[in-house]
């Protein structure tokens, strides 16, 4: 089952290889990484997510507590949360009428076009990882030039917070 | 009052104000300074030794031995490299230990410097944790921190980085009293409802177990072990690692668990209805083929660290604790319960467990014309008292030691069980005889491990220590071959040792005292004349049976109650 874990890490040189490092050396799967500085900048936000039977996921997690650099963790899935990504798309556009085209799909996904030139465009997009897949289906290989996913982002609804 | 200090006299004062007693080592380009600030003082006790694999495993052999922290200091890239193995080793094992590593100066980190190499990269999977100093200002603090992460919680090696400038420049010195890391907060102590809860299932055990491993050692919870076991009666077996933890002398003693564990201690893991783990952690080698591991029990999980519950095999009443504080808490509520031990002469369960024993799994031929193993480790055993520090390298000779000596006390055992090194047992025979002038120190080995770290006898004659080495030497990588008699069909591909030294001129050439024993009749005699030797370092050179094997065995994937017997035995496996 896929599993989105928001990580709280001292924002120090070589934490993030730490993280990495124990999904390689214990043949787990990172789907997505993101990590940032905090408002406070001594502390690093880190979302990642992972695929695994309920026991990997427990393991994951203790394991993932345990490096000295990690200051708190939640997995998101054991709480209602919200789940966004951001993805930039640069398609061709050639013509009006597929111009016309790819920008009623793009105000469909609420995304917006942020570049234009006369032979493609670039459309900024936000949402749960299935909307932005929905929307590279739609628009089908043949007309992408590149993807730029950040990978998830995850907090949690309500007042209940992770601080460090 | 504070002093301005330079980097590399701070790490002296940091040592010596942390208590460090020795500081295991082996100087190089990045690490002069701190050699310079060692030459001009003499408090802080710097053992020279010949390789940075040895330096790391006496270190871990103090600290096995003693409790307390092993310290190494080793230079850049190469000394970081040779220093890998042991560092690997005392991880696996959960042993204290502080790694310093010399770095070329910060301007030239990255540049492919002379003698640099990425050592947090390269030892990141292998320590508990690991820093780069990059400024004098944080030196102490981290060493500090560094001690502090490497024996709280699940012990184990931290290395620290330092730079050459770090050593080099000046800063402040005060060294903190303790360190708070808002990112690393140990657990010792165990949920008081979960104890209850086990404390309910052990009682009405009707055929329990008792399984302990190295965590009883670490946390020294030998005699809350001991208690615990004997408030209640059970039958009790200990891991390789936590040998010692329960005497082996005492009827409640069942034996070793797991791949080479004894016919009775397997097969009660097998039938036992609860099973009570504490400070060991499931290990393949000690469960065999999960699948079939414990089918019938319900078991208790004693361990500090949350990611060794429930990660090979689901427990049913998890305790995350210190093993010694969560012991305590649950002796007390037995005593409050005011438990009684089983009656071991009426109770079922022990009367099985005396069928299985009858097997006498450990028999081995005592009138054979060759030196069996068995028989040296037993009379190593007899003239020691049952006494000694027992180190050993990896193989048959450690299956035979941790079988045929029979512990009584924690700490006397001390082998790379988690890792497997070939080349522990001498360096780390070192850290303990360094540790405990006085006392018996014995080195089992065999004559492939041996020579992997044979270098460190040039140290033993530096620092005058009498260890006792005892060599059984089959001329074989001895479980290689057996690996390969039995599943392999006898291709003995490459385990043969052929060209060996002469091992007596060898001892005598690095200044030891060399013997070779070949008959039966002389290993009492030999042993007796190595240890009235009590200021010389003697090594032993045993002749051994060839064919011999470590029995019983369960070849790897298979369950408990799957056992290779020794031959003479097989005819009553259908006990089982």
């Amino acid at each position: 089952m896929r599993h989105t874990i928001a990580i709280l890490l001292e924002n120090t040189a070589g934490a993030l290889s730490r993280v990495a490092g124990l999904f390689s050396a214990r043949a787990y799967n990172i789907e997505s990484l993101s990590v940032a500085p905090t408002e406070d900048p001594t502390v690093s936000r880190l979302t990642l997510v992972t695929r695994g039977s309920p026991e990997m996921i427990e393991q994951i997690t203790k394991q993932l507590n345990k490096l000295v650099d990690v200051i708190r963790l939640i997995d998101l899935n054991e709480g209602r949360a919200i789940e966004r990504e951001l993805m930039l798309i640069k398609m061709r556009a050639i013509g009006s009428e597929q111009r016309e085209e790819l920008a009623r799909l793009a105000g469909i996904y609420s995304g917006r076009i942020v570049d234009v030139t006369e032979s493609s465009y670039i459309v900024e997009m936000t949402g749960d990882s299935d909307k932005l897949d929905a929307f590279i289906d739609t628009i089908g290989a043949k007309r992408i030039l590149e993807v730029v996913r950040s990978g998830v982002l995850g907090i949690l609804r309500g007042t209940k917070a992770l601080r460090a | 009052m504070s002093e301005t200090l330079r980097g590399a006299e701070i790490f002296v004062r940091a040592l010596i104000d942390e208590g460090v007693e020795f500081l295991f080592g082996y100087p190089g380009g990045a690490v002069l300074h701190i050699y310079d600030e060692l030459y001009k003082q003499d408090t802080l006790k710097h053992i020279l030794v010949r390789h940075e694999q040895g330096a790391t495993h006496a270190a871990d052999g103090y600290a096995r031995a003693t409790g307390k922290p092993g310290v190494v200091l080793v230079t850049s890239g190469p000394g970081a490299t040779n220093a890998v193995t042991g560092i690997a080793t005392a991880y696996m094992d959960s042993i204290p230990m502080v790694v310093f590593t010399g770095q070329v100066p910060t301007h030239l980190i990255g540049n492919d410097a002379f003698q640099e190499v990425d050592s947090i990269g390269i030892t990141r999977p292998c320590v508990k944790h690991n820093f780069l100093v990059e400024r004098v200002e944080d030196l102490a603090v981290t060493i500090k921190k560094a001690f502090y992460v490497a024996t709280s919680g699940r012990p184990g090696p931290v290395v620290i980085d330092i730079p050459k400038d770090v050593t080099a420049n000046t800063t402040e010195y005060v060294y903190p009293e303790s360190v708070e890391m808002r990112s690393y907060k140990p657990n010792t102590r165990g949920h008081p409802g979960q104890i209850r809860k086990a404390a309910q299932l052990i009682m009405a055990a009707e055929r329990p177990m008792i399984y302990s491993g190295g965590g009883v050692v670490i946390d020294n919870a030998a005699n809350e072990l001991t208690q615990f076991a004997r408030l209640l009666g059970y039958p009790v077996t200990n891991t390789l690692m936590g040998l010692g933890a329960y005497p082996a002398t005492d009827p409640q003693f069942i034996g070793m668990l797991g791949m080479h564990g004894t016919y009775e201690s397997n097969m009660a893991m097998h039938h036992c209805d609860v099973l009570i783990a504490i400070g060991a952690r499931f290990d393949d080698r000690v469960t065999g083929d999960l699948a079939q591991f414990c089918p019938r029990a319900k078991i208790v999980h004693i361990d500090i660290d949350p990611a060794s519950i429930s990660k090979n095999v689901r427990v049913d009443v998890p305790i995350v604790g210190g093993v010694n504080n969560v012991l305590c808490e649950l002796n007390r509520q037995l005593q409050e319960a005011n438990v009684q031990p089983v009656n071991r002469d009426s109770n079922a369960w022990w009367k099985q467990i005396r069928d299985w024993q009858k097997l006498d799994c450990l028999r081995y031929d005592k009138i054979s014309t060759l030196i069996k193993p068995q028989a040296v480790i037993e009379s190593l055993w007899r003239e020691t008292g049952g006494d000694a520090y027992v180190t050993s390298d990896v193989g048959q000779h450690q299956m035979w030691a941790a079988q045929y000596y029979k512990f009584d006390q924690p700490r006397r055992w001390i082998n790379s069980g988690g890792l497997g090194t070939m080349g522990f047992g001498l360096p780390a025979a070192m850290g303990v005889q360094l540790a405990f002038p006085d006392h018996q120190v014995a080195c089992v080995t065999g004559e492939a491990s041996f020579v992997m770290c044979v270098q460190e006898l040039s140290t033993c004659l530096q620092y005058n220590l009498p260890i006792k080495v005892v060599c059984l030497n089959n001329r074989y990588m001895g479980m290689v071959r057996q690996w390969q008699e039995f599943f392999y069909d006898r291709r003995y591909s490459h385990s043969y040792m052929d060209a060996l030294p002469d091992f007596v001129k060898l001892a005598e050439a690095f200044g030891h005292v060399g013997m070779r024993i070949e008959k039966p009749e002389d290993v009492d005699g030999a042993l007796h004349e190595a240890f009235s030797m009590k200021k010389r370092l003697v090594l032993m050179d045993f002749i051994t049976d060839q064919s011999e094997n470590v029995y019983p065995m369960i070849a790897a994937g298979k369950g408990h109650h799957e056992m290779h017997l020794a031959p003479g035995t097989e005819t009553v496996r259908e006990l089982a």
